[in-house]
């Protein structure tokens, strides 16, 4: 099997998973439907050469940040069908259009060619895999180059942390 | 003091002023832990918080002190003095802001002390904004801002105004966030790079720009747009800064918008100044945010609407000094505007009670003879906001004036002349029902009360008003050096070095 037809396959999954769950009318059915999309794309990963990748957005984000999503749920008892998001005619209408301008947004860019310095020759992955391995293809950048923005990353947690902290908090 | 950002050590000292304020948030957040129950816990906190914004930008004054830079161009933080300055406004916004909550919190019972903590996340996201040399660092700067800022808009619960205004501002703000993050991905896309000194080197190599870095850009300006409020994006900030408990507010007015400022004017200044179309559009944003915001704030009869509006037009000229590319006159305004806006909030603060039902300009009658030295507070601010010879406000717009006819742009100059006449149409009611119209009651203003720490911040601002306004010179000299150090990569010479002139 090709790799255009996985990518093909796998595509078609990830978009009707979108699909659907922006579709649903029942919260937990979107969710399920989000850890299918989820899915796909750890599959587009590893046709991109990033397997460790895929194994992370298989762990993290279709394991534990789904359940979470799953949880709160249930917690806060959200569990019924509610009403649509996209209501009347004119909802619709300005979902069409927009959907539309993002299409023809794409065609565009589409044709623009990418400048040389993001367009890595073929086979640059493999041989970086093939020196670092494959957690350190992602660990070194992350450690290193991108050091700084990591650590913001967190802080920036904390913060939506304590925010929450106040808000849900009982008592002010 | 040259800095390698490769080497650890030299990292940490290019990041000490982030790293003293994030160490400082967490010792507060472990206070808070344990001590949380009374009044007096809070006004502990509080004066915790206020020593960790002394002690930030006591680092940052010592990095300026020991002119630090950095080795090599492309690091992920800019070490300038553009930097320290804008550190300077944030922290002193912040601490000012830490002072007129003291009284504030206890009489609207609002004794949450994390409300210290997200003042100094948001702090620390305006730093990372303005110090941020790469897109992803300005991005994760601004989310750690707005994060702690869309709480503290809603922190008064209770209040379903201060609810709304929350989620008012979270929804836009989020959309806003979305656009600049698309923005940011297709300038990568288009350039190749995050990092703005090296997008202004890619530009001024490439010759006509291509669709995917002008939908980029475009996106990029509307994100900014957003926060910043200037005019066709500005719907949320009347309802938000009005909904938003007032040190909250005052707090959003100066330091968010300022820091929003900062990260444009690098990017613009230092990525996208090989290119002029951004020029076009900030010259149009200018005129139209100036227009639209004094038309605006003239029909507000609510005080704090008012000063949202006005906040609206101020962003105006300040957009006018962008256009300009008058980095001195960006900085000088920016600093007057933050003493100005925190010092009229301050004063409305004091008015507003049980929940702040609507300060109206009537409201104000008869201050002037009952709390004289509240109403010459409001007064100056009302002035300097004007831009009255003799007030910092006076000396922002004429720098802003100068580097506008210098680069050439005299209709926009004209424009800020004309709408900053409009101007006085809302601002000077405020001073009239103070001082001429005599008050509804007797007991009109008896309860109305700043505070020791409140009163001690009003007192500074308004003496930092009328000094700035009498004696400019110390702070244009600074605002010079500091604005020289933001230009774009090809004009680039050799770092500075020795000591600071005069020490």
């Amino acid at each position: 099997m090709s790799t255009l037809t996985v990518f093909w396959i796998f595509g078609v999954i990830a978009m009707l998973g979108g699909l659907l769950c922006i579709t649903r009318r029942s919260p937990i059915g979107s969710a399920l439907w989000l850890v299918v999309t989820l899915f796909a794309l750890a599959a587009m990963f590893v046709l991109l050469d990033a397997q460790f990748l895929a194994a992370l957005q298989v762990l993290v984000y279709a394991g534990a940040i789904m359940v979470l999503f799953l949880f709160v749920i249930m917690l806060l008892n959200l569990g019924r069908p509610g009403p649509s998001d996209i209501r009347g005619t004119m909802g619709i209408g300005v979902a069409i259009v927009l959907a539309g301008v993002l299409l023809f947004q794409l065609r565009v860019l589409g044709t623009a060619a990418p400048p040389e310095a993001i367009a890595l020759p073929p086979g640059t992955m493999a041989a970086l895999q093939q020196r670092e391995g494959i957690i350190g293809s992602v660990a070194g950048p992350l450690f290193d180059a991108y050091l700084i923005p990591f650590e913001i990353a967190s802080v920036l947690l904390l913060a939506a942390i304590v925010g929450a902290v106040v808000l849900a908090k009982k008592r002010l | 003091m040259s800095l390698d950002p490769t080497r650890y050590g030299d990292l940490a000292l290019i990041l000490l002023p982030e790293l003293v304020l994030t160490g400082w948030a967490l010792i507060v957040l472990l206070f808070v832990a344990w001590r949380h129950e009374t009044a007096r816990d809070l006004r502990i906190t509080g004066w915790l918080t206020f020593a960790g914004f002394v002690a930030t930008a006591g680092a940052v004054w010592w990095l300026w002190w020991r002119v630090a830079h950095a080795a090599g161009l492309a690091g992920m933080i800019a070490v300038d003095d553009f930097r320290w300055a804008c550190d300077w406004i944030f922290l002193g916004a912040a601490a000012l802001t830490v002072l007129l909550s003291f009284r504030y919190l206890e009489r609207e019972q609002l004794l949450a002390p994390e409300y210290y903590v997200l003042l100094i996340f948001a702090t620390l996201g305006m730093m990372i904004m303005a110090g941020g040399a790469d897109l992803m660092v300005i991005f994760l700067g601004l989310e750690l801002m707005s994060i702690a800022v869309y709480v503290l808009a809603g922190f008064d619960r209770r209040r379903a105004r201060s609810a709304e205004a929350a989620i008012k501002y979270f929804l836009l703000g989020a959309f806003a966030s979305g656009f600049l993050l698309y923005g940011i991905a297709l300038v990568y896309g288009a350039t190749g790079t995050t990092n703005i000194v090296l997008i202004g080197v890619q530009l001024g190599f490439a010759g006509r720009p291509g669709v995917m870095l002008l939908a980029g850009l475009a996106l990029l300006l509307v994100g900014f747009a957003f926060k910043v409020a200037a005019v066709p994006f500005h719907a949320w900030a009347p309802d938000v800064y009005d909904g938003a408990p007032t040190p909250v507010t005052a707090f959003m007015a100066t330091g968010v918008k300022a820091a929003a400022f900062a990260a444009l004017f690098r990017v613009l200044l230092e990525g996208f100044a090989p290119l002029d179309v951004w020029r076009h559009i900030v010259w149009w944003l200018a005129l139209v945010t100036m227009i639209g915001g004094n038309l605006l704030a003239l029909g507000q009869r609510s005080v704090k609407r008012m000063l949202a509006y006005s906040s609206v037009a101020h962003a105006g000229y300040l957009l006018v000094a962008v256009a300009a590319e008058g980095t001195a006159a960006f900085l000088v305004y920016l600093a007057a505007y933050t003493l100005m806006t925190l010092g009229a909030f301050a004063v409305l603060a004091a008015k507003g009670r049980e929940g702040e039902s609507e300060v109206t300009i009537d409201d104000l009658s008869g201050l002037g003879g009952q709390r004289p030295w509240l109403a010459f507070a409001m007064a100056v601010c009302m002035l300097s906001l004007l831009g009255f010879p003799a007030t910092a406000g006076f000396i922002g717009k004429w720098y802003i004036l100068l580097a506008a006819t210098q680069a050439g742009e005299n209709l926009l100059a004209a424009a800020l002349v004309v709408t900053s006449v409009v101007s006085a149409g809302y601002y000077l009611p405020v001073i009239m029902a103070m001082y001429m119209k005599p008050e509804s009651s007797e007991a009109a203003h008896v309860d109305v009360r700043l505070g020791r720490t409140a009163a001690v911040a009003v007192a500074l601002m308004t003496a930092g008003i009328l000094i700035l306004g009498v004696w400019p010179n110390r702070l244009f000299d600074l605002a010079r050096t500091a604005g020289d150090s933001v230009r774009p990569a090809n004009t680039l010479s050799a770092p500075p070095s020795g000591a600071r002139p005069g020490n």
